[in-house]
């Protein structure tokens, strides 16, 4: 029963881990709708399945993540290879700044 | 500033003997002011034609408004009204001659003050039945056919072509899932205009060969590549039916009923419209067409990978798939083609008979690929998306029809809601669509938008030619966000009241003038 336990909260812990990383990853896309997708579609998704108890369930969809992140560093980078101009959206929301730019974002 | 004005005046003067019902109006109606009076009463010659042709169709109000919303925009803080007023002033005053002077070169200077500075931003995407973004997830997919794996999938005597071949095989899976089909029915085109073409021609040159059955049945709101096909079709001696819509742009079943005769080969029907979003009853067209034995072809464009769809529930016998409508890359769709009861075609492409032998061409795997994860992710994530979408669709739609004299154009009940087509009385939908630099929109479906005409698809559904030039589709998408459609909202409140304040039409109209019981003079 306690290795069940501690099982549990190891996932819980990756879980957690892996949530946090794929919100910062995805902050890092240039373009805007993407970034916004890829922040809601993670925030969504970790939400839905909050309340998952199947622990095999709960691995499968680490797994997943764990893809969907190498993904989206893959995909970050190419957008900021090839970026575009803020959209009127953003510069009236940030008044001219740019979401991602924290100050670790390369631009080329 | 003289200048400015003084060309707004001009292009109003050239813009008065053209068909425009504002215009025209402007013209006859005796309360409005003295500027535009004077400018249309300019003899014909001074009408210059080396402006850009594309404004001239515009009205009166139209281009004069146009040019101070965009100075609305520029002159953020500054003092636009008094700018205006001066504008205003010069107008009346120095109207007439001053006009007739000016050189093509200052229009042109004049247009370019009037544009946004392109330094504020890029507009919002709002056009998503004209293409979609490509998701990031599908060009993940498509990367390693662009870079290492090159092999041509129809080579089967090395690993390279087999590598090739598998990922495609595995697209074609992902594509037949999507739509319940088995994945020998799915044939790779380069996208839906082909398929069109490829069903339409075929089924009909097939069977015209036993010199019996000679007759496609169509709808007058279809596609232009369907529209396009059938007239083709005519001229080879085929006889077409083009069925009308209701009011709601859906067709009435026992008018499809009555037109299907013995001799009828094809049913070709959309499942979503690109203009206006309704959505036909696929269902009983199909049972329809099953049970008299004609096939059905639908152009599914813009339903796949967003409302649900089954081939065999529906009885579809052909269907048209475009990728780039579904955020897959551009330059590939596919063409359903039932096995059984099996559909024969004509292909119209003949050569090395890849694909069945219907559609002969290497194919590329980087495109099928994409192609394929695009629709993996949509059959995954449509009850995400759809929620999405209809979110942010009644948002903008509740907020659209709360402006007065504004109408939604289609069936309120049977319309896919990523696509929302309004009518903006009393304002022109090209001119909106100019307002509106910091969107992009579309009045109707991208193949026209070239052309000023009003859109056959509104004029289908019975609307007026007014109502069909005041009208402008919404797109929302997957990658649509929340803060886009607010800022929509508040630039299309702003800028419609904007134009309207500018239309003597509108003026009358608030004045309690009903429009249809003047009488118009003769020019």
């Amino acid at each position: 029963m306690s290795s069940v336990t501690a099982l549990r909260g190891e996932a819980a812990q990756q879980a957690r881990s892996l949530y946090r990383q794929l919100l910062r990853q995805s902050t890092q896309f240039a373009a805007y709708n993407f970034r916004d997708y890829a922040h809601r579609r993670t925030r969504d998704s970790f939400r839905e399945n909050a309340g998952e108890t199947d622990l095999r369930r709960v691995q499968e969809m680490l797994q997943r993540g764990l893809k969907e992140l190498q993904l989206l560093k893959r995909q970050a980078v190419i957008s900021q290879f090839y970026k575009s101009d803020a959209l009127v959206v953003e510069a009236s929301q940030n008044a001219g700044k740019h979401i991602g730019e924290k100050g670790d974002v390369i631009r080329q | 500033m003289a200048h400015f004005a003084s060309s707004s005046i001009r292009q109003a003067s050239r813009l008065v003997p053209k068909k425009s019902l504002l215009s025209t109006s402007a013209r006859r109606i005796p309360a409005i002011s003295r500027g535009q009076a004077a400018a249309s009463s300019l003899p014909p010659q001074s009408q210059t034609p080396s402006s850009p042709s594309s404004l001239r169709y515009l009205s009166v109000s139209a281009r004069s408004s146009h040019a101070s919303v965009q100075t609305d925009i520029d002159l953020d803080g500054k003092n636009v009204m008094d700018k205006m007023e001066k504008a205003a002033q010069l107008a009346a005053n120095t109207a007439a001659g001053n006009a007739a002077t000016q050189g093509g070169s200052d229009v042109a200077e004049a247009l370019k003050q009037a544009h946004i500075d392109p330094g504020e931003g890029r507009p919002i995407y709002l056009d998503m039945q004209a293409t979609t973004p490509l998701d990031p997830r599908a060009l993940d997919a498509m990367l390693p056919f662009y870079t290492g794996i090159y092999g041509n999938p129809h080579s089967r005597t090395h690993a390279y072509g087999w590598e090739s071949e598998k990922a495609v095989e595995t697209a074609r899976t992902h594509i037949a899932k999507l739509i319940g089909a088995d994945p020998k029915e799915i044939i790779f085109t380069s996208g839906a205009t082909e398929s069109n073409n490829m069903s339409i021609k075929g089924v009909a040159r097939f069977f015209s060969r036993s010199g019996k059955k000679k007759h496609i049945i169509t709808t007058q709101t279809e596609h232009k590549c369907v529209l396009d096909s059938c007239r083709h079709l005519q001229d080879e001696g085929y006889d077409v039916t083009y069925l009308p819509v209701q009011q709601s742009g859906r067709i009435n079943m026992e008018d499809l009923e009555a037109a299907i005769r013995p001799e009828t080969c094809l049913v070709s029907i959309m499942a979503v419209n690109n203009e206006i979003g309704v959505i036909q009853p696929i269902e009983q067209i199909g049972k329809l067409c099953r049970e008299n034995k004609v096939f059905f072809h639908t152009d599914a464009a813009q339903a796949v990978g967003k409302i649900p769809l089954d081939v065999n529930a529906m009885n579809i016998d052909l269907m048209s798939i475009s990728s780039h409508k579904i955020y897959g890359p551009k330059g590939i769709g596919a063409c359903y083609v039932r096995r059984r009861p099996r559909v024969r075609l004509d292909p119209i492409i003949s050569g090395g008979g890849q694909e069945r032998g219907l559609r002969s061409g290497t194919l590329a795997p980087a495109l099928v690929v994409g192609f394929g994860e695009a629709c993996r992710i949509a059959a995954e994530e449509m009850p995400y998306d759809t929620n999405h979408v209809k979110a942010l669709s009644n948002r903008l739609l509740s907020g659209l029809l709360a402006l007065e004299h504004t109408t939604q154009n289609g069936d309120p009940d049977h319309f896919y809601p990523g696509c929302v087509n309004v009518s903006f009385a009393y304002v022109e939908g090209e001119s909106l669509l100019m307002a509106l630099k910091d969107i992009a929109l579309s009045s109707g479906s991208a193949c026209t938008s070239a052309s000023l005409e009003p859109s056959y698809v509104l004029r289908a559904l019975g609307s007026s030619d007014e109502s069909a030039h005041s009208s402008i589709r919404f797109g929302i998408g997957r990658f649509t966000t929340d803060a886009e459609v607010d800022y929509v909202l508040k630039a299309v409140r702003e800028r419609v009241s904007f134009l309207r304040e500018l239309s003597p039409l509108w003026e009358l109209v608030q004045e309690g003038v009903d429009l249809n019981t003047i009488e118009w003079s003769q020019h």
